[in-house]
C-alpha cells in the first residue's frame, strides 16, 4: 500500500529503524512505474524481497547498493528478462506481465546496458535501424541520419551516423544505446552504471542528456554505486542491501556518509579470526595459530599498469606488497581493476608497465612458468568455466596443475594410479561428495566443485594463493570450509590475496585491505582499522583519491 | 587486344557458374550460415536442369526447376545448421558428398546425350559495339552471365541499401544482438542459405546447359569449393564477388592459353593459396573490421548462448 | 521468453554414458535405411541389395580381404582425425595430407639412392614427414591468428591436387606413358609386401593398427593426451592450467597429419606402385574418414573399427558395380547419407525433445 502522508511537492524522508521504509507520494499523479513487492529467487539465495519502487515522469530515481544487492536482478525484472516470483509490475497504472526485453521495448521501456550491446561492425545507423519498424524498406539508413542527427542534437550529443562502433569509444557507444532507447520512444529509461566507463567529459555529456531526458519528461532509473553522481544528478534514491529496500530519500535529505552507511549497513566490526573449530578434517598439518604475524615480503606489485586492447587502463599505478602469513583482502564494486589484478598476478597477462616480484624474483617470461608452477594456487573466479574441466573426471581435475610432475608424471607417461589415490584421499579429507574419483566433475554440485579446487589447489603448499570470490554461491557449509582452508594457509606462512564483493568475508579474513576502484588503489588500511562508512566511500570513489 | 578480348570473354563465360554459386555462399554466410555443401547442390542443379531441359525442352523450366532443387537441398542444410544446432562445416561436406553421388547414380541415364537446344550465346544490340567490355560480355554470352552480374548488383543493394539487409547482417555478425532487437534469427538464417542453395544450383545449370551442354558426373570439378572461395576472396560483397569470380575464371582460361609458359596446374591452384593468405591477412586489427569475415559465421545460435 | 509454439530443446541434465552410444547406432540405422530409399528410386530393392552386399562382402574370405584392403587407408586417417579432432583441431585437409604422403613417397621410391630394405621404410618416414607439413601451417594459423582450420585445410587440399597432377604431368612424367598421365612404375624394392592371396599391403595394415593403440594410450596414459583433452574439452580451463595451446595443437595437428601421409604411401605404394592422378590415389579417403572419426566419438579404437566399417561400404560399392550393375558413386552417397544422419542427431545425445504442454493460468 502506498502511504499517503505526503503533500505535493513537499516532503522529508522516512527512515524507520526496522523493515521496510515506505514509500512517499511525491506527486499524486500515477507513477510511470511502479513495482510492487517484488520478490526473486534463486537457488540459495533471495535476490529480491518485498521490493516496491516507483518511477515517475521528469524523474530521475537513482538505484544504489554494492554487488549482490539486488540492483541487476531488479533491472532484469524490469526489462522483462526475468519473472518475479511475486509481486506485480505496472506501467502508468496499467498492471503488466513483461515475458521478453522485446514486449518491454514495445511498452516503452529502454535499457542501456552496462556493456554495449550493439554490432560491432556495423555503423551506428544501421544499429539504429535494426528491428526499427517505422523505418522504409529501401534505403533506410538516408532518413534516418537525418533523424539521428536531429536527436542527438536535442540531447547535447555528437555523433556520426556512418561511424563503425567498433572504433567508438565506450562513451560513444553508451550514447548510441541511448539513441537506440530513445527511437523506440522509451518513456522509461534504465541506465545500468553508465558512467563506469567514461571520461569525466563523456560523464558530463551524459548528465546533460539526462537532463533532457528529465525535462522530456521521461523517467530515468539510474543503477549505479557511485555516490557522487547520486548527489549530482538524482531526485530520488534508492538503496538495496542484501536484496531490500534499506532506504529511500530525496536527494536533499541525503548526504555521501550516510548513503555508504546504508550501503554496506552499520554492523559491529569482527573480531580478529578464530581458530578454527572443526578438528582433524584435513591433511595433518599443525593448527593454526590464533595470531600470525605477516613475514617477508612475498609479492611486490611496483607501480604496475594494465591497458586494455583499446587503450584504456584498466589497472593504473597499482602498487602495494603483500608478505607471507598475511591475508590482503582486495574490496571494490565488479568491474574496477580485480579481474586484471588477478590475471596479472597469477600471470595469464602481463603488465604494460611495472614490474612484479614474486619472492623476490622479477617475473619475466622466461621464469614465469616455473615460478606459477606449484608456487602459486588460483582460486578461479568463474569456476566451472575456468577452474575446472566439466568433462573430465575428479582425478583428472585434481592434477591439473601438478600433471608434469611426480608422483603423478613419470617422464612423458601420466601415473593413473597415483591420481586415482591421491582423489581418494582428497576425497575424503575434503569430504567432497561425489561418486568416486572417476566422476565427472561436471556432475558435481558448485559448493563441491569448489572443494576439489581448494583441494587442488591448496594440496601443494602454495606460497601465494590468490583467491576470487572464493565464497560466491556457495552455502554456508562450504563457505565456511572455505575460510577455514585459507586461514590455514596463512598459518602455515602463506601469503593470501583475497578478491571479494563480500565485504562480511573481507573483514573477517583480512589483516589488511586494499580498496581498488577505477583501476586505482583508493585505500590501503589495517582491517581493524577499517571503517565500514569509510570503506564504502572507498568503493563508491567517494573519498579523495 | 585479342588476347585480352578472349580472356575477358572466357573469363565471363567461367566466371558465370562461380559467381551464382559464390553469391549463393555470401548470402549465406553473411547470415551466419557457413555451407560447405554447395559443390553438392550445384551439382544437382546441373543435373536437374539438363534433364529438365532433356525432357520438356524449356530452359526456363530447367533453371527454374534446378532452383528448386537447389533450395531444397539448402533448406535441408537448414534444418540441420539451424533448428539441430549441428556442426555447419561438417553437414556442409556431407551434403556435398551425397549430393555429388546422388547425382552421379541418377544421371547415369542422361551422360553422353547432347542437348536439342542448349542456351545459346547472345549479342546485345548497342552494348556489343562498346569497346572490350562489348565483344567479350555482350557478344556471345548466354544470359544466365548477363543475370548473373544483375543479381550481384541486386544481393549487394538488398544486403547493402534495405532493411531486410541489414537485419540478415546482424544475424550474422551477432544473433543475440538481432534477437534482443525483436529479430527472427531463425527465420533470417532459413531464408538466406535457401536462397543461397537456389543461387548454387543456378550456377550449376548453367553448366549443363550453356557453357558444356551436356551431362558427365563430377562435371563442377570443384567449381562449388571454388565458389566458397570466392566468397572468403572478396570480403562477403557481393560486388567484390564479381570481381574474384572473373579472376578466378580469367586464371583458369589462361592456365590452359599459356600451357607452353607456364605448368596450368600452378596456375589453377593460386585461388587456393590465394584464399589462404587473405584469411591470414585479414585476421585482425582493422584489416578483420573491414574484411573479415561475419562475427558468428559457423556457430549455431540458440537463446542463451551468449 | 517469446511465446514459442511446436517442440523445442531442454538439456538433459546428466546423460548416462551410454546414450551416446545408442544415438550413433539408430542415426547410423537411420542413414541405411535412408541409402536403401535411395536405392529404390534408382531402381533397385533395397532389402535384397543389401542382402546381397552382405553376402558377397563379409560372407566369404575373399569378400573379407577386399574389405579390410578397402579400409587401409581410413583406419590411419580416422585414428589421426580422432586424435586431432579430441584437440579441437578440426582437420578437413586429410586428403591433402594423403596425397602429399604420396607424392613425398613417390619421391623417394623413384628418385632417391636409398638401397633396397630400407626404400620403403624412407618411403613411409618421408611420407609421415609430408603429410605433417601440410597440416603444420593451418595449425599454426589457428592458434596464432585464430584462422578457421576448416578452411584452409580445406584450401590445402586443392593445392595438394593440383600439385600432383603438375608432378604427373610434368617433372615426374613417366617415360611409356600412353595417353593418362602417371609417372613411372616404382621398383620392385619399393613395393609394400602384400599377404598373400589378397591385395593387402600389410605394412600399411600394421601402422593402422598400432597407431590406434598408440593414440588410445597416448590419450589415456599421457602428459600430452591429458593436455589434448583438457584443451579439447575446455580452451580456457587449459590457459588457466598453463597448458600450451600451440603446442598441443601443433602435435594433434601433426600426428593427423602425418598419419594421413601414411595412408598416401600405403595406396602408391601398396595398390597403384605408381604415381596417379589424385582421383585415382584417393576417391574421397581424406574425407569419408571424417565420417569414422565422427561415429567413433574421438575414441581412436573406435576409429580403427568405424574404418573398417567405411571398408565394407565401399567395398559393398564394388560389388554393386559389379552385381547390381550400379555406379560407381553409391559409396559416395551412402557415406554422405549416414555422416548427415551421424551430424543431424549429435543434439539428441545432450538434449531432448520437449513438446509443449498446455499452459497452467498465469504463467
Amino acid at each position: 500500500m502506498i502511504t499517503s502522508n505526503a503533500v505535493k511537492g513537499r516532503k522529508g524522508s522516512i527512515e524507520p529503524p526496522s523493515g521496510k521504509p515506505a514509500l512517499q507520494q511525491l506527486h499524486t499523479e500515477t507513477p510511470l512505474l511502479e513495482a510492487r513487492g517484488i520478490t526473486k529467487r534463486f537457488p540459495g539465495v533471495v535476490a529480491n524481497d518485498g521490493i516496491d519502487f516507483t518511477l515517475y515522469r521528469g524523474e530521475v530515481h537513482a538505484l544504489l547498493g554494492e554487488n549482490g544487492a539486488g540492483k541487476t536482478t531488479l533491472m532484469n525484472i524490469l526489462y522483462g528478462l526475468y519473472q518475479p516470483d511475486q509481486g506485480q509490475l505496472f506501467i502508468e497504472g496499467k498492471p503488466v506481465r513483461l515475458s521478453s526485453p522485446r514486449q518491454a521495448i514495445d511498452l516503452g521501456i529502454g535499457l542501456v546496458p552496462q556493456h554495449s550491446h550493439l554490432v560491432r561492425r556495423h555503423t551506428v545507423v544501421e544499429n539504429l535501424a535494426l528491428g526499427l519498424r517505422t523505418t522504409s524498406f529501401f534505403l533506410p539508413a538516408r532518413r534516418l541520419g537525418e533523424e539521428i542527427r536531429a536527436l542527438a542534437d536535442r540531447y547535447g550529443f555528437d555523433v556520426d551516423p556512418e561511424a563503425r562502433v567498433e572504433l567508438l569509444s565506450a562513451g560513444e557507444k553508451q550514447r548510441v544505446e541511448i539513441l537506440k532507447a530513445l527511437m523506440r520512444d522509451a518513456k522509461i529509461l534504465i541506465l545500468d552504471e553508465p558512467t563506469a566507463a567514461l571520461t569525466l567529459q563523456e560523464t558530463l555529456s551524459l548528465f546533460t542528456a539526462i537532463e533532457r531526458m528529465r525535462a522530456d519528461g521521461r523517467g530515468v532509473i539510474f543503477i549505479t554505486h557511485k555516490l557522487k553522481e547520486v548527489m549530482a544528478i538524482a531526485d530520488r534514491v534508492t538503496v538495496l542491501r542484501k536484496g531490500r529496500v534499506v532506504a529511500h530519500v530525496l536527494r536533499q535529505e541525503a548526504t555521501a556518509e550516510k548513503l555508504a552507511e546504508w550501503m554496506v549497513g552499520a554492523r559491529p566490526i569482527p573480531l580478529k579470526p578464530k581458530v578454527r573449530e572443526t578438528p582433524g578434517a584435513f591433511p595433518a598439518g599443525e593448527p593454526p595459530a590464533a595470531e600470525v604475524r605477516p613475514g617477508v615480503p612475498l609479492l611486490e606489485v611496483e607501480d604496475v599498469d594494465v591497458v586494455d586492447d583499446r587503450g584504456r587502463k584498466t589497472l593504473s599505478g597499482l602498487s602495494f606488497t603483500l608478505r607471507r602469513g598475511e591475508i590482503l583482502g582486495v574490496a571494490g564494486v565488479a568491474g574496477n581493476g580485480q579481474r586484471e589484478l588477478i590475471e596479472v598476478v597469477t600471470g595469464l597477462r602481463r603488465p604494460s608497465r611495472g614490474r612484479i616480484r614474486l619472492g623476490g624474483e622479477a617475473i619475466t617470461r622466461r621464469n614465469r612458468s616455473r615460478l606459477f608452477d606449484g608456487a602459486i594456487a588460483h582460486i578461479p573466479e568463474e569456476r566451472t568455466r575456468t577452474g575446472v574441466v566439466a568433462g573430465m573426471s575428479v582425478a583428472e581435475n585434481l592434477i591439473l596443475r601438478a600433471y608434469r610432475r611426480s608422483p603423478f608424471a613419470t617422464g612423458p607417461l601420466l601415473n593413473t594410479r597415483a591420481a586415482y589415490r591421491h582423489a581418494e584421499e582428497a576425497i575424503a579429507a575434503y569430504r567432497i561428495s561425489a561418486p568416486g574419483p572417476g566422476a565427472r566433475v561436471g556432475l558435481l554440485s558448485g559448493g563441491n566443485i569448489q572443494k576439489v579446487i581448494l583441494a587442488r589447489e591448496l594440496s601443494g603448499n602454495p606460497s601465494l594463493i590468490v583467491a576470487a570470490h572464493p565464497t560466491h554461491g556457495l552455502d554456508i557449509a562450504a563457505a565456511r570450509l572455505t575460510h577455514e582452508l585459507l586461514l590455514e594457509q596463512r598459518a602455515k606462512g602463506a601469503g593470501i590475496l583475497l578478491v571479494s564483493e563480500d565485504l562480511d568475508e573481507l573483514l573477517e579474513l583480512s589483516d589488511r585491505l586494499l580498496v581498488l576502484c577505477a583501476g586505482k588503489i583508493t585505500g590501503s588500511l589495517d582491517a581493524r582499522e577499517a571503517d565500514l562508512p569509510l570503506l564504502g566511500l572507498m568503493m563508491a570513489g567517494g573519498s579523495g583519491t | 587486344m585479342d588476347v585480352a578480348v578472349d580472356t575477358l570473354n572466357r573469363a565471363f563465360a567461367y566466371s558465370t557458374p562461380l559467381l551464382w554459386a559464390g553469391l549463393g555462399a555470401v548470402y549465406s554466410e553473411r547470415a551466419g550460415v557457413v555451407n560447405l555443401g554447395v559443390e553438392g547442390t550445384m551439382i544437382l542443379g546441373s543435373l536437374t536442369a539438363f534433364a529438365v531441359a532433356h525432357r520438356t525442352g524449356s530452359l526456363f523450366l530447367a533453371v527454374t526447376a534446378a532452383a528448386l532443387t537447389g533450395a531444397l537441398v539448402a533448406l535441408v542444410h537448414a534444418f540441420i545448421s539451424v533448428t539441430l544446432r549441428a556442426n555447419q562445416y561438417v553437414a556442409g561436406l556431407a551434403m556435398t558428398s551425397f549430393g555429388l553421388g546422388l547425382s552421379g547414380m541418377l544421371g547415369r541415364a542422361y551422360e553422353g546425350i547432347a542437348l536439342a537446344r542448349p542456351m545459346q550465346g547472345i549479342t546485345v544490340p548497342v552494348l556489343s559495339s562498346l569497346p572490350l567490355v562489348g565483344p567479350s560480355l555482350f557478344r556471345g554470352q548466354a544470359i544466365l552471365t548477363h543475370l548473373g552480374l544483375l543479381v550481384a548488383v541486386a544481393l549487394w543493394v538488398l544486403l547493402y541499401k534495405t532493411r531486410w539487409g541489414i537485419a540478415v547482417r546482424s544475424v550474422g555478425e551477432s544473433p543475440a544482438t538481432a534477437d534482443a532487437a525483436g529479430i527472427r534469427v531463425a527465420r533470417i538464417r532459413y531464408a538466406s542459405v535457401i536462397a543461397g542453395g537456389a543461387l548454387a544450383s543456378i550456377g550449376g545449370a548453367y553448366l549443363s546447359v550453356a557453357y558444356r551442354p551436356s551431362w558427365t558426373e563430377g562435371m563442377t570439378a570443384g567449381m562449388g569449393w571454388i565458389a566458397v572461395a570466392i566468397a572468403i576472396f572478396a570480403s562477403w560483397n557481393p560486388l567484390k564477388a564479381v570481381g574474384a569470380s572473373l579472376f578466378f575464371g580469367a586464371l583458369y582460361y589462361l592456365s590452359f592459353r599459356l600451357q607452353a609458359y607456364v605448368a596450368p596446374e600452378l596456375l589453377k591452384l593460386l585461388p587456393y593459396l590465394a584464399v589462404i593468405l587473405v584469411l591470414a591477412f585479414s585476421a585482425r586489427g582493422r584489416r578483420r573490421l573491414f574484411l573479415g569475415a561475419p562475427e558468428a559465421l559457423g556457430e549455431p545460435y540458440y537463446r542463451g548462448a551468449r | 521468453m517469446r511465446a514459442s509454439f511446436g517442440p523445442s530443446f531442454a538439456e538433459i541434465v546428466s546423460p548416462p554414458r551410454t546414450r551416446a552410444l545408442w544415438v550413433t547406432l539408430a542415426s547410423v540405422a537411420l542413414g541405411l535405411v535412408a541409402s536403401g530409399v535411395v536405392f529404390a528410386v534408382y531402381g533397385v530393392a533395397p532389402i535384397a541389395a543389401y542382402s546381397v552386399l552382405l553376402r558377397e562382402t563379409l560372407g566369404d574370405a575373399r569378400g573379407q580381404a577386399e574389405v579390410v584392403r578397402k579400409s587401409l587407408p581410413l583406419i590411419l586417417i580416422a585414428v589421426g582425425l580422432a586424435f586431432a579432432f579430441r584437440a579441437r583441431f578440426f582437420n578437413i585437409g586429410a586428403e591433402g595430407q594423403l596425397l602429399a604422403g604420396a607424392a613425398a613417397a613417390s619421391g623417394v621410391a623413384l628418385f632417391s639412392d636409398i638401397p633396397a630394405p630400407y626404400t620403403v621404410w624412407a618411403m613411409f618416414l618421408a611420407g609421415f614427414a609430408a603429410g605433417a607439413l601440410w597440416a603444420f601451417l593451418p595449425a599454426l594459423l589457428k592458434v596464432k591468428l585464430g584462422v578457421n582450420e576448416v578452411i584452409t585445410t580445406l584450401m590445402l587440399n586443392f593445392v595438394a591436387v593440383y600439385g600432383i597432377e603438375w608432378l604427373i604431368n610434368g617433372p615426374w612424367k613417366g617415360r611409356t606413358v600412353m595417353g593418362f598421365a602417371y609417372s613411372d612404375p616404382f621398383p620392385a624394392w619399393a613395393r609394400l609386401p602384400v599377404i598373400p592371396g589378397t591385395r593387402i599391403h600389410w605394412p600399411t595394415l600394421v601402422l593402422g593398427l598400432v597407431a590406434a593403440v598408440a593414440l588410445h594410450f597416448v590419450l589415456a596414459r599421457t602428459r600430452l593426451g591429458f593436455e589434448v583433452r583438457v584443451l579439447g574439452h575446455n580452451p580456457e580451463a587449459a590457459a588457466y592450467a598453463g597448458i600450451d595451446a600451440l603446442r598441443v595443437t601443433l602435435a594433434a595437428a601433426l600426428i593427423a597429419g602425418g598419419l594421413a601421409g601414411l595412408a598416401g604411401v600405403g595406396e602408391v605404394g601398396g595398390t597403384h606402385f605408381r604415381l596417379r592422378s589424385p582421383s585415382q590415389i584417393s576417391p574421397g579417403f581424406g574425407y569419408t574418414a571424417i565420417l569414422a572419426a565422427q561415429l567413433a566419438r574421438g575414441q581412436p579404437l573406435a576409429a580403427a573399427l568405424a574404418a573398417l566399417f567405411l571398408g565394407l561400404i565401399f567395398a559393398a560399392g564394388d560389388v554393386a558395380r559389379a552385381l547390381l550393375r550400379m555406379p560407381p558413386q553409391v559409396p559416395e552417397m551412402i557415406s554422405g547419407l549416414l555422416l548427415l544422419a551421424v551430424v543431424s542427431a549429435e543434439i539428441f545425445i545432450r538434449y531432448q525433445l520437449r513438446f509443449p504442454t498446455v499452459p497452467k493460468g498465469g504463467d
